[in-house]
């Protein structure tokens, strides 16, 4: 019933820049506008030589035949072309396209549970909670190539710890080689299944690099639950598991609206976790790896380019379904 | 079933007597009384085992870990500092040279911190303070370019540092570090300026300060807090960055950074893996530093702008 009051400019601060621009600016407002784009310049101009040009730029190597090898003779008005986009619409391309999926999807959503439990576990004070609260984001925190080497390292063949234990403790009759194997048989209470090691290897990996984030985001947002909304709840009965899934819970969820869609964005993008760990072997190669084969071991800027403009493209996609089906409706809520 | 009264009585006093019935709220809370410590220390084994591991496998010989794969304690009988020699040794006496690799490191991450603030922070002053045409689009703009995937703005960059010829040049690197983090200190550091009343900077003025000078004598001693924790925030960013480095510098190892180099020597067989491991405590072990010296400003600084939605 209020669709048409929300049409128009929300804030008192909206609306006052719309009165001053259609009115002649006074000499004080004049001056406060060139200040302001004085001391936003240099900002304004390096976003926009470093990071939008060069997307612009993107746009343009999409549709050219640019190698490595003929980079200083192609120009920007160059011949045009749609051959890069052939092995975009490949099966290849396709299949780490759902790789890349999988991947984020269940990163994002085990990410977000971890660190809801760690939040909740974490939430009434004891003594050194804030030592464990902060010894708790370190994964999150510590440099990408350092804990990827001593996961690879720690899951070895040869060498490595889990396989050692797995064998001593599990009974495993040969090392695992988590993060080379493609698929594995395993058979569960008389069932056979197929699961994809190396796939499921970065995924918790990735549950355990960024549970962290998710953690701190949550903490906060429990921080600022009044307790007396659970108070009121406890005297009238509700038990621990009611409290949560109808007092706490409801609280969080924005919080945890929010967490999915970055958290999504940055797996989705993620490039670094998985060509360290497997270097886009058994499996693994999502779309950021792909691209990026494509720039270095074939020296193929456009079809590289090509390439993460769909990427970009599909995730925009993702970002926008969502804001317009989800966000909307909690604020409804 | 038949007794729901009485069954309610005691639950609904805020706290049941001692040895009351086993009603449902009586067993959840004892439940999630013991479970919550097996997973607090159930997280804390998980997230800190990595670093342990890397610690002990760091300060052992080699021949000691073929040896022995499964050993979990700190080898008191066999310590040995040798791979923190050989890994900080410079390449021309046998060594990997990390010396050098942290210097370059040091050298970019501090660059970056500087010349980011320096223009960020008139940048976030003038977002927050200042009414000007275009002042929501800019912030827009700066969210966008903070969720823009880096691969896709890597492509661009590659081609244009190859084709200038910089690739390979630290200042290359410099340069791109400073433009990604610049959204991220600009949204930091104009929540800060929010949250600072205006009336001491209108008081400044009205005495005749002009806007610089109240920018500078006011308003920067302000924010020191959140400027501090923004510094810090970024030098884990562009110290801990990859992707960048692997594009800009692989073929240049005068210029490797930590990063880097630990990511391209793991992939041969001849550097020992214990000694790799002291490069991985190396580079972990700055961040981990600033990161417990200043945890409390970096992680209010990060979730500043959270709680309100």
């Amino acid at each position: 019933m209020s669709s048409t009051q929300k049409d128009a400019p929300a804030g008192p601060a909206a609306s006052a820049a719309g009165l001053r621009g259609r009115r002649k600016l006074s000499p004080m407002a004049r001056e406060e506008q060139r200040a302001g784009l004085t001391l936003l310049s240099p900002t304004l101009v390096l976003v926009l030589v470093m990071v939008v040009l060069p997307i612009l730029w993107t746009l343009v190597l999409a549709f050219q035949r640019v190698r490595i090898l003929n980079i200083r003779t192609a120009g920007i008005f160059g011949p045009y072309t749609v051959a890069n986009f052939d092995n975009v619409f490949s099966s290849s391309f396709f299949q780490s396209l759902a790789t890349t999926l999988a991947y984020s999807i269940l990163g994002t959503a085990g990410a977000i549970i971890l660190g809801l439990i760690a939040a909740l576990a974490l939430r009434k004070p004891f003594k050194g909670r804030t030592l464990i609260r902060a010894s708790m984001l370190i994964p999150y925190v510590a440099p990408i190539v350092a804990v990827t080497f001593t996961w690879t390292t720690m899951l070895d063949p040869q060498f490595g710890l889990v396989n050692y234990w797995g064998k001593r403790l599990f009974g495993w009759e040969e090392a695992i080689p988590f993060l080379s194997e493609r698929v594995r048989d395993v058979s569960l209470l008389g069932l056979e299944f197929q699961i994809p090691t190396a796939l499921i290897t970065v995924i918790v990996f990735e549950w355990w690099r960024s549970f962290p984030f998710a953690f701190l985001f949550l903490t906060a947002r429990l921080n600022a639950v009044p307790d007396s909304l659970e108070e009121a709840a406890r005297v009238d009965g509700a038990t621990p598991i009611q409290r949560f899934f109808h007092i706490i819970l409801p609280q969080l969820l924005p919080t945890m609206a929010m967490l999915s869609v970055l958290r999504f964005i940055w797996t989705f993008n993620s490039f670094d976790d998985i060509y360290l760990l497997t270097g886009g072997g058994g499996g693994t190669e999502v779309v950021a790896v792909t691209v990026f084969n494509y720039l270095t071991a074939r020296g193929d800027i456009g079809a590289a380019s090509a390439q993460a403009l769909v990427l970009a493209l599909i995730l925009g996609l993702f970002v926008g379904v969502y804001i317009k089906f989800f966000a909307k409706k909690e604020e409804v809520s | 079933m038949a007794v729901p009264v009485e069954t309610r009585r005691p639950a609904s006093s805020p706290r049941p007597p001692e040895g009351s019935r086993w009603t449902r709220d009586v067993i959840e809370t004892r439940i999630f009384g013991v479970l919550r410590w097996v997973v607090i220390v159930g997280l804390v084994l998980v997230t800190l085992f990595p670093f342990y591991y890397m610690f002990i496998l760091s300060i052992r010989p080699l021949d000691s870990l073929l040896r022995d794969p499964g050993s979990l304690v700190i080898p008191l009988a066999e310590l040995d500092w040798g791979s923190y020699v050989s890994i900080m040794t410079p390449q021309e006496d046998g060594g990997q040279g990390f010396l050098r690799f942290m210097g370059n490191s040091a050298l970019v991450a501090l660059g970056t911190v500087l010349i980011s603030l320096l223009v960020a922070i008139p940048g976030s002053y003038a977002i927050s303070r200042l009414n000007f045409f275009g002042r929501r689009q800019v912030s827009a703009l700066f969210l966008a370019v903070y969720l823009f995937p880096s691969i896709l703005l890597a492509i661009p960059l590659f081609t244009f540092f190859t084709r200038l010829g910089l690739r390979g040049q630290l200042v290359a690197l410099l340069i791109v570090y400073v433009a990604q983090v610049i959204p991220v200190t600009i949204y930091m550091l104009r929540n800060y300026f929010d949250t600072i009343p205006t009336s001491l900077e209108e008081a400044a003025a009205l005495d005749g300060a002009s806007r610089l000078g109240v920018l500078r004598r006011i308003s920067l001693p302000l924010a020191m807090p959140a400027i501090i924790s923004n510094g810090l925030f970024v030098f884990m960013i562009a110290w801990n960055e990859f992707l960048f480095a692997l594009l800009f510098l692989v073929n240049t190892r005068p210029s490797w950074t930590v990063s880097l180099g630990l990511s391209q020597l793991a992939g041969s067989i001849e550097v020992p893996t214990t000694v790799l491991m002291a490069g991985s405590v190396i580079l972990t072990l700055p961040i981990i530093i600033i990161f417990f010296a200043a945890e409390r400003l970096l992680t209010e600084g990060l979730t500043a702008g959270a709680e309100k939605g």
